[in-house]
């Protein structure tokens, strides 16, 4: 076989390696999270998060909050350098609590839903979202 | 109220076909002689409804030789557990006598002189026969194929999977699932479900464009058997644009999607089904896992990573079926469905002997007649294997077959370092054998082949092994994409498997200086089966080829440069 290196070359396994998730990110998912709870304890029954577990496309991440009965919604990114993604607030009248979205995932991270119900308390979920080179499946 | 516990009538193979006896010897056995189809069909049918299972065939359509692995680490709570004990433990576990028939079929020990006395197992001419011995008993028995069945082989990349869709359409399939199929691409996928005379399900494939259900599958099928309802839901292999090339099917979107796994349950049970069974593509841990978070279902028929087991798993109130590879196992499961649930069920793997059970002589005419354009090539001797090495490729870290690939690429490619993906499919090669090019194709067939040859710094070689490595070590095995790790020539390294990603992988080392890889540095690395669009470079079936052209008999030594901590 003729080698030749021209004719040959081009990247393979992975072009887009997410790089490790930077300190000062979550940090500031953290400073953001503390701010909107201002000091108060978030439970974990009531609010379902739903996200890949392994992102298809770290670019375009679908996702879906659900909380019968919350007043408002925020998701944030723990991952990302702005980790505010999008907060959905309910009128009294709001047929559904849920909401659906698409995000972008600087790299594997946790993402977070705080929803705060009417009497003021807030709920917590969260889920760890893969964003991977792949490439060998069996 | 009756205890299922009463009903666990679970036969393996492994008495069925030997009784207590076994053989224990090791060399010559006339395994022709103990063997008969009978034994390896015997099953007194039982309650209403019979399913068949068959998986990740991998377009063979022939009798193949099959190593099952030697290495198979489970991770977190599935350490030691099954399907991750292999060897003698697995037989121990499950009451095998070693040299026997299913020592052979199942575990990897003493392989090659196995191989010589039992024969090749498989080819769907024989699975044929079994199908049809099912039916015979229960003539609406329901067939169900797991998937991985349209990929493998030379002529199935040559029609675009069209000779194993004619051929498995002679078995009168009731529903499939996919997996690897999506790699002919979205519109070829399309063409062979327009003509496709049995259900294509997946409730996990969805529209990428709205995140909505795909209009191309159903999420599941009822069928009415021996008076009951049965519902079968299909699971795709949910890391497809992951773990294959996601340009190839831009339409589509997967993932476990266990929320709508439950709606289904709840739909169908809702409408009145009797029997909920999923027919999936998710790996036997993600199989397990799942049984436990989604309530409902009976019966999960598992497919992906590869396994054959025995015996069902029992996870609370599911079965979890594994059913093999390649077309050695065909698993066939009797159920008592009463009063609107599963009262009992009846199991068997049955292995199929390629020697022992009779061809269809039907579906044997037609796999030929598919093959006979392609004779010329399929049969054409490239090498011979030397008396010291077998060919196989199962296993977590490397198998010779891959060490082989690496090999060719390093020296075809004028590499420092080769990867290999690290895939489940592809059978065995005994030692002293022709390899002809179908031999080759059946490691190797995939429709993005083409052997790359670029620069990597140290940095973004660590990062890839260790982002291969969390793929199958993640503790959850929902982050596990079901391969095995990938294959690495040229370098060693040592894999601690109870890390976390990121502090998994250490003293990676160039072999041929002895030298510990610089994270700043460039090494030249040849590969193939990229998922990235583009990817240039000849295909890996030449490559490997001209490379055993060139050393007329191959001979693989041990692979020891993989150093595993934790197992």
């Amino acid at each position: 076989m003729q080698i030749t290196r021209r004719n040959t070359l081009l990247m393979t396994v992975g072009t887009a390696i997410a790089a490790a998730v930077p300190f000062k990110a979550m940090a500031n998912a953290d400073a953001a999270i503390d701010a909107l709870l201002n000091g108060a304890e978030a439970g974990s029954e009531g609010l379902t998060l739903i996200a890949p577990e392994i992102a298809e496309n770290g670019n375009t991440v679908p996702i879906e909050v659900n909380a019968p009965g919350a007043t408002m919604i925020a998701v944030f990114a723990g991952g990302n350098p702005t980790p505010e993604v999008a907060t959905f607030t309910f009128g009294p009248l709001a047929g559904s609590h849920s909401a659906s979205t698409r995000m972008r995932l600087a790299g594997t991270q946790d993402v977070i839903a705080i929803a705060q119900m009417p009497d003021g308390s807030f709920v917590r979920a969260s889920q760890e979202v893969k964003v991977t080179i792949g490439g060998c499946g069996g | 109220m009756i205890s299922r516990r009463d009903f666990l009538q679970a036969s393996m193979a492994a008495s069925a076909i030997v009784g207590a006896s076994g053989f224990g010897q090791w060399g010559k056995l006339a395994a022709q002689q103990l063997l008969t189809q009978d034994q390896l069909l015997e099953f007194d049918t039982f309650g209403n409804v019979t399913l068949i299972h068959i998986t990740d065939i991998h377009a063979q359509l022939k009798p193949i030789w099959f190593r099952e692995p030697e290495i198979n680490l489970g991770v977190g709570d599935n350490k030691g557990a099954v399907p991750h004990i292999t060897g003698a433990d697995f037989r121990r576990a499950y009451g095998i006598e070693d040299g026997s028939p299913s020592h052979y079929a199942l575990t990897y020990n003493d392989f090659t002189s196995l191989a010589r006395g039992y024969g090749r197992l498989g080819g769907i001419d024989r699975v044929a026969t079994v199908v049809n011995a099912i039916r015979g008993d229960r003539p609406d028995a329901i067939l169900l194929d797991g998937g991985d069945t349209w990929h493998g082989s030379y002529t199935c990349y040559h029609t675009q999977g069209q000779d194993v869709v004619n051929v498995m359409n002679m078995l009168k399939p009731d529903a499939m699932t996919f997996h690897w199929e999506f790699t002919l691409g979205s519109e070829r996928v399309r063409e062979h479900l327009s003509n496709l005379p049995y259900a294509a399900l997946g409730q996990n494939i969805f529209d990428s464009e709205w995140d909505e259900p795909a209009e191309d599958f159903a999420p599941y099928k009822f069928f009415e058997r021996g008076g009951a309802k049965v519902a079968v839901i299909g699971q795709a292999f949910p890391y497809m644009p992951i773990a294959n090339p996601g340009w190839m099917f831009p339409e589509y979107s997967f993932g476990i999607r266990d929320e709508r796994m439950q709606e289904m349950v709840n739909e169908v049970r809702g409408m009145g089904a009797d029997v909920v069974v999923v027919l999936s593509h998710n790996g036997f841990d993600v199989d397990k896992a799942m049984a436990s978070r989604v309530q409902g279902i009976d019966v999960i028929l598992s497919g992906h990573t590869h396994d054959a087991l025995p015996e069902p798993y029992l996870v609370n109130e599911t079965i979890v079926v594994a059913s093999g590879s390649n077309g050695k196992f065909v698993s066939r499961v009797d159920l008592d469905i009463r009063d609107g649930r599963m009262m009992g069920f009846k199991h068997k793997l049955i292995p199929i002997f390629a020697d022992v059970i009779t061809p269809d002589a039907d579906v044997a005419a037609a796999i030929d007649a598919e093959r006979a354009p392609f004779a010329d090539q399929l049969n054409e001797v490239i090498g011979k294997t030397a008396e010291d090495t077998l060919l196989y490729r199962r296993g977590n870290f490397n198998g010779s077959w891959d060490d082989l690939i690496c090999q060719a690429l390093i020296d075809e490619r004028d590499a420092d370092i080769s990867m290999s993906p690290g895939v489940r499919w592809g059978p065995s090669v005994l030692p002293g054998q022709e390899i002809t090019r179908e031999d080759l194709w059946n490691v190797t067939s995939m429709t993005y082949p083409n052997a790359y040859r670029t620069e990597m710094t140290g940095e973004f070689i660590h990062t890839i092994m260790e982002d291969v490595a969390d793929n199958l070590f993640n503790e959850d095995p929902y982050y596990q994409q079901g391969g095995d790790m990938v294959r690495v020539g040229g370098m060693g390294y040592k894999i601690d498997i109870t890390k976390p990603i990121g502090s998994r992988i250490s003293e990676m080392t160039l072999l041929k200086t002895g030298e510990l890889i610089d994270p700043a540095k460039t090494y030249v690395v040849a590969g193939w089966a990229s998922v990235n669009e583009g990817t240039e470079g000849p295909a890996i079936w030449d490559v490997v080829e001209n490379y055993i052209r060139r050393q007329g008999t191959v001979s693989v030594a041990p692979n020891t440069s993989v150093q595993v901590v934790g197992a």
